[in-house]
């Protein structure tokens, strides 16, 4: 052969799979990665399954000998919150009550932002999309003194209504962005034949815009319902007493000082916090990266 | 009908770009008006400001008497095609069609009715039900223009409706639109970049450039007497061939000299500014060039050096130059020639288009 490169003379069909030190390299720092992560979620379903005296004995990583579910059932409904010991179970409706409306509403402002920045392109549009950028880099924590001035002054710190608006304004910029880039990307002529055809603001945002949107709607659902079920400090600062979410709940139950630690009872808390945030990913992570594709390719 | 339309000093400017500027244009109640330029000059601007979508800089749009500058793309009794069928994908062909109907108010019967007859007109009755998403290029360009014809208004605007077909489904969509315009009379502005699609559906075609109409004629004045040299090189395909020289003679006997070959035009109509001594461009159509026995009437003959021959299935192209100048020359497809043959050809100096050479403009 003049090329000087040894071929099989028997080759023929697929090439055989070989595993190449590079590829070995690949599996073994993936499985490491991996490891970092489910370690300490395994350490964690794994105490919150034993009782006090097999957590004081053993190590960590052992699984239980007796799975039982004392724990979780304590954590969920006669734990010490604070000085009531009605469980977690409060902080997790005054949270669905919290990230419910929040989600929808921030949501729908983002998606009528993002359809107002992409189509119905007025003077300053750019601007305003500028500021909103700027905004999602500055931390919560700057706000947090005039947004309880603010609140206050409307009569609604310490409120539910307060506490989901809060979550709302923080919420917009990032779900217009998100929205302005998806509209962005979808043919401008769809909005045109709307026109033409006599639809107006409105109906077109309804009939023609939204429905097109289902992706990026998922994504933003599960980014707003993931930010403010995890919220703490929002939650801390603007809730007030009675609507205390399911995180800061958590906290004063594992900070209690009350007693001995029970350890068991701490992770099942926990788990049950996080439970919503991973079932969400579980349910939707397909439509999840598709959505991210959709708007990071064409946006 | 009302479907006359009327551009007054019509201007149209993006940020500090000027699109269009003072354009004036008026086309007749019922006509078949095709816009035709390369990308960038100002075709689909100007449909887009008939239509309402962009706010124009200054003038005014008129349509079927009335003053619509200002108003809004429903109220100006026009409907669109755009190139990428702008279908709602989230409804079915139905929904698309009885869109505009339902935003309109109308009688769910009387809706009914107009979508059947859209569906049956454009044979789309048997995917009424289906999403946009299901049907092939064509179909969804059926149905954007069922979407247009429903409406029952005066006006159509067509922006490159055909630009995403293939070409077999393009030709037929061509005549369906053809015959659609035949059989009911809007007036019609069609934008597209494509001569052919221009010259088979003009009743008059627009060529432009640079955000300024070119010439506005019928497609045979367009085509065999174009205004300048911009629109003979647009149109056709290969291009006319152009031989730059200079005017010699007078009176009936004028000539182009170009280098050492003399072409004489007994009969070309020249206008008054055709002095001798002007630098001109000759320009003549690769058909208009012929072969062999039939260049002995013609009144300019030479003999080609034959350079290339493209066999084009039903035509053949055969390359060759003088007085420095490449030029095609369209023949049947069954001549014998080849690269490296001596050919005798020639061309009527009636079929000749001459352009000064410094303004571009016929003369």
């Amino acid at each position: 052969m003049a090329v000087g490169l040894a071929f099989p003379d028997h080759a023929a069909g697929p090439a055989p799979r070989r595993l190449s030190p590079a590829r070995l390299a690949i599996y073994v720092f993936l499985a490491f990665s991996a490891a970092f992560f489910l370690v300490p979620i395994y350490i964690m379903i794994a105490t919150a399954l034993k009782t006090m005296p097999e957590i004081r004995g053993g190590s960590a990583l052992h699984w239980p000998v007796a799975p039982d579910l004392v724990a979780w059932f304590k954590a969920w409904s006669s734990a010490c919150v604070g000085l009531d010991c009605t469980g977690i179970h409060v902080g997790f409706w005054n949270s669905v009550r919290i990230v419910v409306p929040s989600v929808f509403l921030a949501v729908l402002v983002g998606a009528i932002n993002g359809y107002c920045l992409s189509f119905w392109r007025f003077r300053g549009a750019n601007l305003m999309f500028a500021i909103m950028l700027f905004a999602i880099f500055i931390p919560y924590q700057v706000f947090v003194f005039p947004m309880i001035s603010i609140s206050a002054f409307f009569g609604q710190y310490g409120k539910l209504p307060g506490i989901i608006l809060v979550h709302v304004i923080f919420g917009m910029p990032i779900m217009t962005l998100m929205f302005r880039n998806y509209f962005a990307g979808l043919p401008i002529d769809v909005f045109k034949a709307a026109r033409v055809d006599g639809a107006g603001f409105w109906r077109i945002f309804w009939q023609i815009m939204l429905p097109m949107s289902k992706p990026i709607i998922v994504v933003a659902v599960i980014w707003q319902a993931t930010a403010s079920w995890n919220d703490y400090l929002l939650g801390l600062v603007f809730a007030g007493r009675d609507n205390l979410p399911m995180t800061a709940q958590l906290n004063l139950l594992v900070t209690a000082e009350m007693g001995a630690h029970e350890y068991n009872v701490d992770m099942a808390a926990t788990l049950q916090t996080a439970l919503i945030p991973l079932i969400i990913y579980f349910v939707s992570g397909k439509w999840f990266a598709r959505g991210i594709a959709a708007g990071a390719v064409k946006g | 009908m009302g479907g006359k339309i009327n551009t007054r000093r019509l201007s149209v400017a993006f940020e500090s770009v000027v699109a269009l500027k003072d354009l004036d244009l008026t086309i007749e109640e019922g006509e078949f008006l095709v816009l035709l330029g390369p990308s960038g000059c100002g075709k689909s601007t100007l449909l887009n400001a008939i239509a309402g979508l962009l706010d124009v800089s200054g003038g005014e749009v008129w349509i079927g008497g009335k003053n619509v500058t200002w108003a809004e793309p429903k109220d100006r009794g026009l409907a669109m095609v755009f190139q990428s069928y702008a279908l709602y994908p989230a409804m079915d062909v139905y929904g698309n069609l009885a869109f505009a109907l339902r935003v309109a108010g109308m009688k769910k019967d009387e809706i009914e009715a107009r979508v059947a007859r859209a569906a049956d007109l454009l044979s789309l009755t048997p995917l009424l039900r289906r999403r946009p998403s299901a049907l092939s290029g064509g179909q969804r360009q059926r149905v954007a223009i069922g979407r247009a014809l429903v409406r029952q208004v005066d006006v159509f605007l067509f922006d490159e409706p055909l630009s995403n077909l293939d070409a077999q489904l393009r030709a037929e969509l061509r005549v369906e639109i053809k015959q659609l315009h035949m059989r009911l009379g809007n007036t019609t502005v069609y934008v597209t970049h494509d001569q052919i699609e221009a010259l088979s559906l003009a009743d008059r075609i627009a060529v432009m450039r640079g955000g300024v109409i070119q010439q506005l004629a019928d497609p045979d004045t367009v085509y065999h007497r174009p205004a300048n040299r911009f629109v003979a090189s647009f149109l056709g395909s290969p291009p006319m061939n152009f031989i730059s020289g200079e005017l010699v003679g007078d009176g009936g006997t004028r000539a182009v000299r170009a280098g050492e070959v003399v072409m004489p035009l007994p009969h070309t109509p020249l206008a008054a500014g055709a002095v001798t001594g002007r630098a001109v461009t000759l320009g003549i159509r690769p058909e208009d060039i012929v072969i062999g026995d039939d260049a002995g009437t013609a009144d300019f003959r030479w003999t080609a050096p034959i350079t290339l021959r493209e066999s084009l299935g039903s035509e053949t192209l055969l390359w060759s130059s003088i007085a420095g100048s490449r030029i095609a020359i369209r023949t049947s497809a069954r001549i014998a020639a080849k690269a490296g043959d001596n050919l005798p050809v020639g061309f009527a100096s009636d079929r000749v288009s001459l352009f000064d050479q410094k303004t571009e403009e016929r003369i």
